[in-house]
Parts: C-alpha cells; structure tokens; sequence
C-alpha cells in the first residue's frame, strides 16, 4: 500500500519505501511496466500519480524495451526521469541501457534483484544488475531498506551531476529487501527537495534555442573520444558519489561510503558480500568475534565504479578473503566480485589469499550457518596461507 | 427402469467420463490458478480437442511465454517449453521449423501476445507457419496483479488505470486475419462445447491458426471492475457480449451490435510457411 504523510519512524517495504522516495523526488516522467519483485513500486507510485500527489506523467508501455526507450526520449528531452525492473525486465531493457549510458543521460533505475530464466524463478539473486555490470551505468547496492530509500536520492545526485551525467541503478535484494518490513528513518519532503534540488538539464531537446544531437553516428574518428569520456565520467563517479555521500550524512545523520567495513580493520579474514546477506554474514562475525576469531567483512555498496584502491586499501592488511557472489559469471573464473575484488588486490606486495564461492542462487537460504561455514574456511587459509578450493558453490 | 429411489427415469446414454490424467502431469497438480479462474477451462477444453483430433502425445509440443495462462505447459503432459513473456511465438516458430512433423501449440495471454509479443503475433501470421494459437484474453495482466491489457475495454479499471483505461483495445481476430493468418477463430470459457470444437478444428488447419479465447479473471478484472464473482462475469463478458456467428444473419442488427463475434470467423487454403521452405530447397536442389 502506497504511504501518504509519515514523519520519523516508519514500518515499511523496501518497495514501498523506493515508490515514496520517488513520490519525494517527484520526477518529471516515470515510464514503468509490471514484473515480479518490483511491481510494488510502480503500483505504489501510481497511486500517487492518480492522487495528484506528485507532477509525474506516467508512461504505462508495452514491455520494459518500449520503457527504458521511452525514458530515454523523456531524459533527452530534459526530464529527470526514473523507473523501476527486475530479472528479464532488466534484460529486455539491456540494448536500452547502453544507449542511455552512451547518451550520457541520467536515468535512474531501481532494480530488485531477481534471477535470471532459464529455469524460470521470480527469486532474489544478483544475475540482472550483474549482467548489467559493463553497460556504463552506476551501481548502487543496498543492504536494507533504510539503505535503498537513501541511495535513491544519493542516485539523483551522482547521477546527474555535471561531472559525471550518467544513469544510475540501486539495486536492493528481491523479496528479503523489497517485500520485508522495516522500520526506518524518512525524510522530510522539504529536505528531499533541497537535497535533490531542481533538475537542470546540460542539454536538451526542448531548449530549441540550442539544438542538438543525439547518438548521431560516429565513425572510428569520433567514437573512441566519445567512449573515453564516457569513461572519465565513470571514474569521477566515485568521487562524486564520495563527496554526495558525505553531504547526505550531514544532512541526515546515516553516514554510507564507498562500502561499509564491519569489524575489519583488526580482522586477519574476511568476507566480501553484497546486498541483504551481508546483514547475515555481519551475524556470523559478531559469533566468532565472541570465540576469539579474527573476522571481519567488507560490503562494497558503489560497484560501478568500482572503487578497486579504496577497497584494496580497506583490505590489504588481511590474511585471507572470501568473496561471495549471488551469482554465477558462468565462464569466468568465478564470480563478478571476486574478480574485480581478486584483481584490485594484485598490485600489492604481499596480498591475502582469495576464495570465490556462489550461494544463494535464484532465493536459497542464505544463513549464518552458511556464513560461519565460509569464515571457517577463510581462517583456516589465513592459519595455513593455502586456499584448498578455490571456487566452489555453497547453499548447495 | 427404476432409479434407487424408485422413480422411473430416462434411460441416458452412459458416457465414459474423459480421463484427464492421461493428459495432465498429476504431480505438478494443483494448479496455481485462482478459483473461478477461466484459465482451467480452456485447458480441459484443449486437453479434450487434443484428444478428439486423435493427435499423439509424443507429437505434441505445448508451447507458453509467461503470466498465469502461460503456466498451462507445467501442468501438461506434452513436449513443453515454459519461455520467456512475450517471446512463446518466436521459440515456436524454431521448434516448428527445426521439426515439422510436429503438432506446435502455443498458449499464451492476452499481455504475452499481444503486448510485449505483439511483434511476433503479427509476423508469425504473416508468415502462416503451421502453429495453433490459443490466446487467453482476460483482459488484464493477471500474473503481476491486474494491469491493463491491449484488450481491456475503455472505461474499465486497473491498478494502472485508476481512472478508467483509455487506450482502445485490439480485436485480437481482426490482427490476425489483417497479418494474414489462415484460421482465426474465437471462443469462451462459458461456451466450452464450442470451445473445444473449435480448437479443434485449430488443431486440423494447416497454416496458422488462431483462436482467441475470453476467459475470466474474477482476480484482478473482476474485482476491480465490481463483479460478483466468476459466473456473472462469465454470464455477462462471455455470454452476454459474445454472439455466434453461426446465428449472427439470424438477428436483428440490435442483437448484434457491440459484440463480438464467436466460432470460426475467417478459413482460408494459404501456403504454409515450412512447406515453402521445403519446396524451395527441393527446387533449387533440382536445378543444380
Ligand atoms: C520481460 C518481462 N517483463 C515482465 C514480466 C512480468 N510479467 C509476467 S506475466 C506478465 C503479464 C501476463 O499477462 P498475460 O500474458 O495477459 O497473462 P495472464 O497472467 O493474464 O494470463 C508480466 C508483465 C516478465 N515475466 N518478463
Ligand atoms: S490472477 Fe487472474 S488470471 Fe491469474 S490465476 Fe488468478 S484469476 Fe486467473
Ligand atoms: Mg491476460
């Protein structure tokens, strides 16, 4: 049920939560189509469209490939524009999404991670936004629901900054955060506001006193300047997304970073998880910290950029690491995370042993026994500075 | 003749019931459907117009897309493919053309075949390949909670239409026979005799053929839309809006008006898009 006034404290659904942070945001066009887990976002909205509590014009399409096409024409035509998928809504939108990215428009999506098909399965894990990971979009990730409403006006933001204008995704676990009830913190509209501020758009196509184009063809001369800063803007993304960040703690007291470090920095071994598990693990290393044990975790929640210094930094002093992905990079050498994860650790002198392991896979449990399970193994190559299996799923 | 009560009755033709289960995967059983759902009456209907057309199960393949009338493969005992929303068509036309001896039957939603499939609705008829196509037009999205669909009437209510939906619907009839399939016909969940006559004389043509099928969602449509319950949207949607086209010179134009046509509303002899493939190669084959 879409909420109408709240002030403080309230008991919310992660959908419900996003719809009325977008209620706060107020954007100009929101073009939406229905698919499980994130439907509750675009009902609830458009209750508040049909309300007239907020100024959206509401593009009901045919299919997620008519609606991130639909809210690039609005984008470029000046609006601030938002919209919500999951799972194959997600990848019907995929040829969309680099369009977006290459028009340097700033979008901004919600996505409830739900699996891929085949087989079918409406559950919770990371193969959408994952497959996503190269389309040029920023990726925010959320651990809760107090997290996700958050990171969707830091999204606004970063997004549509003037050294960054890039589409941005949030991305919150389907069911566990999206349908699960938490109590959390909201924000005054009159602050959402001012911190979100009026969208003035660079470039536009109403603003016939200056024409322009977009995505005009562009032969080897041209595309690789194009490609380039494109990607210059996705690195200062991560400055911005620093600097927005630390504007939002002042402002609202919830202070979020590149990642969120959790009993890490006198931690020999770790764990590094995205999204709501992380709240599990964190479970796990509060058990073995009352044993004795030196654990620690490390949830990235910026993944695109990936901030590979930061987290290098944050994770050198470790002996041993591993890298849980809700997803399988299928013919890679084990998943996303632990790739980028892996990699960023390279360049150190000495660096900590790193483990890939996959769990949770289209909604299997994820609990704190499978999280005790995997920090035992990450103590025992920190003790034995040996990883016995490199790879491997579990939740199995 | 004397009943066990010790009335005198009329001696009735003994009719061996249709045994279902010959058809149906029994462990995938029960359905996910609501209650008063048209969904599982157009299913036994397909079930009996198989069986009446004398096909064989190992022949048959039951292909779907996504959304409640799409999960009908999963209860079925065919070859089935469950696929993606909007995509059963185009997965049909491969599985055809890849073997075709086989009998394609595609079950899809009103959303699925017309929304984000419609593309491949229109160039699937066009093509006349030899598929049965059984639309189940509930005039919503019924699996993602109730919106609007390219057949909900103007004027109707869905949770993305709070006002009462404005876009004109599509006949889904009139687009097939328009993109050029050969068999277009329409059916209801109310009318399940005629249903089941009618998929079958689907199941026979050879060409495309479509039949667009209204069921009920008391769900969602129903709900929304203040009925009762299933009967009386199945009395008034299906019953009541619907007239055979067997009777329609029969009727005076006031009796007609404003509604839709059932049975077989459009029959041609077209070539069928495998078998001109075929002749085509045998005919360049030939000429070498
Ligand atoms: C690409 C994609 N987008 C959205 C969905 C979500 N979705 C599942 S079923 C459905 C609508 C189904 O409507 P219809 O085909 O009419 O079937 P019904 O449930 O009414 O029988 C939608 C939008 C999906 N599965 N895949
Ligand atoms: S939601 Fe509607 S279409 Fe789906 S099973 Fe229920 S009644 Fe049938
Ligand atoms: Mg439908």
């Amino acid at each position: 049920m879409a909420i109408t006034g709240t002030k403080g404290a309230t008991g919310l659904t992660g959908n419900t939560a996003i719809a009325y942070a977008m209620k706060q945001i107020n954007p100009d066009v929101a073009p939406v189509y229905p698919i499980t887990p994130s439907t509750g976002i675009v009902e609830d909205f458009s209750s508040y469209v049909a309300d007239g509590a907020v100024d959206t014009e509401l593009i009901t399409v045919e299919s997620e490939h008519s609606a991130m096409s639909a809210c690039i024409g609005a984008c470029a035509a000046g609006a601030r524009v938002m919209t919500a998928t999951s799972s194959q809504g997600l990848a019907l939108m995929w040829e969309m999404l680099y369009i977006a990215s290459g028009m340097r428009l700033p979008i901004v999506l919600t996505d409830v991670n739900r699996a891929l098909s085949a087989p079918i399965n409406i559950h919770c894990d990371h193969s959408d936004s994952m497959g996503a990971r190269d389309s040029g979009w920023i990726q925010i990730y959320s651990e809760t629901v107090q997290e996700a409403y958050d990171n969707l006006f830091m999204a606004v933001r970063i997004a549509e900054h003037e050294h960054v204008l890039l589409p941005a995704m949030v991305c919150m676990d389907g069911f566990i955060t999206s349908h699960a009830i938490e109590n959390i913190n909201l924000i005054g509209d009159d602050s959402v506001r001012e911190f979100v501020g009026e969208y003035k758009p660079a470039h536009s196509l109403l603003d016939t006193g200056n024409p322009i184009t977009y995505g005009a063809m562009t032969l080897p001369d041209t595309y690789i300047t194009f490609k380039h800063q494109q990607s210059k803007a996705m690195a200062a993304a991560k400055d911005v997304a620093v600097e927005i960040s630390a504007e939002f703690g002042r402002k609202f007291g919830r202070n979020y970073g590149l990642f969120d470090a959790y009993r890490l920095a006198d931690a020999e071994a770790a764990i590094v998880i995205l999204n709501s598990a992380a709240g599990t693990s964190k479970v796990a290393v509060d058990e073995l910290r009352k044993q004795g044990k030196k654990v620690g975790l490390l949830r990235p929640r910026l993944f695109r950029p990936f901030p590979f210094e930061e987290i290098t930094g944050a994770l050198k002093h470790l002996k041993a690491v591993a890298v849980l992905d809700r997803v399988d990079s299928m013919n890679a050498f084990g998943g996303p995370l632990f790739n980028e994860v892996r990699s960023a650790l390279y360049d150190l002198e000495k660096r900590p042993k790193v483990m890939s392991r996959i769990y949770g896979l289209g909604g299997r449990d994820y609990k704190v026994a499978d999280a005790v399970g995997a920090f035992e193994e990450v103590l025992k190559a920190a003790a034995t500075g040996r990883v016995e299996t490199l790879q491997k799923y579990i939740t199995l | 003749m004397s009943s066990p009560t010790g009335g005198v009755v009329k001696k009735e033709k003994v009719s061996v019931p249709f045994d279902y289960n010959k058809y149906l995967r029994p462990n995938k059983l029960p359905h996910i459907w609501c209650p008063g759902c048209g969904h599982g009456i157009v299913l036994k209907a397909m079930l009996r117009a198989i069986h009446n057309a004398g096909l064989n199960k190992d022949n048959v393949c039951v292909i779907s897309g996504i959304g409640c009338s799409s999960r009908t493969p999963g209860y079925v005992d065919f070859n089935t493919l469950h696929t993606l929303h909007g995509r059963a068509l185009s997965f049909a036309t491969g599985v055809k053309f890849a073997n075709p001896k086989l009998k394609v039957i595609v079950v899809t939603g009103d959303g699925d075949a017309l929304a984000i499939g419609g593309n491949h609705f229109i160039h699937t008829c066009r093509r006349n390949i030899d598929l049965t196509v059984l639309v189940f037009t509930n005039a919503t999205y019924g699996m993602t909670g109730g919106q609007y669909s390219p057949t909900t009437p103007i004027g109707s209510q869905a949770t993305t239409s709070r006002y009462g939906n404005i876009e004109p619907p599509f006949d889904a009839c009139e687009m097939a026979k328009a993109s050029g399939a050969s068999f277009v016909a329409r059916g209801t969940a109310y009318h399940t005799l005629e249903l089941e006559k009618t998929i079958q004389e689907a199941l026979e043509h050879k060409g495309t053929s479509v039949v667009d099928i209204i069921d009920a969602c008391p769900t969602y449509f129903g709900r929304m839309n203040k009925f009762k319950g299933a009967s009386q949207m199945m009395e008034e949607i299906e019953k009541d809006k619907t007239v055979s086209v067997k009777q329609v010179d029969k009727l005076p134009p006031e009796k007609v008006q404003g509604k839709m046509l059932r049975g077989v509303l459009h029959k041609v002899d077209r070539p069928e898009y495998c078998e001109q493939y075929e002749t085509l190669v045998m005919e360049k084959a030939k000429a070498k």
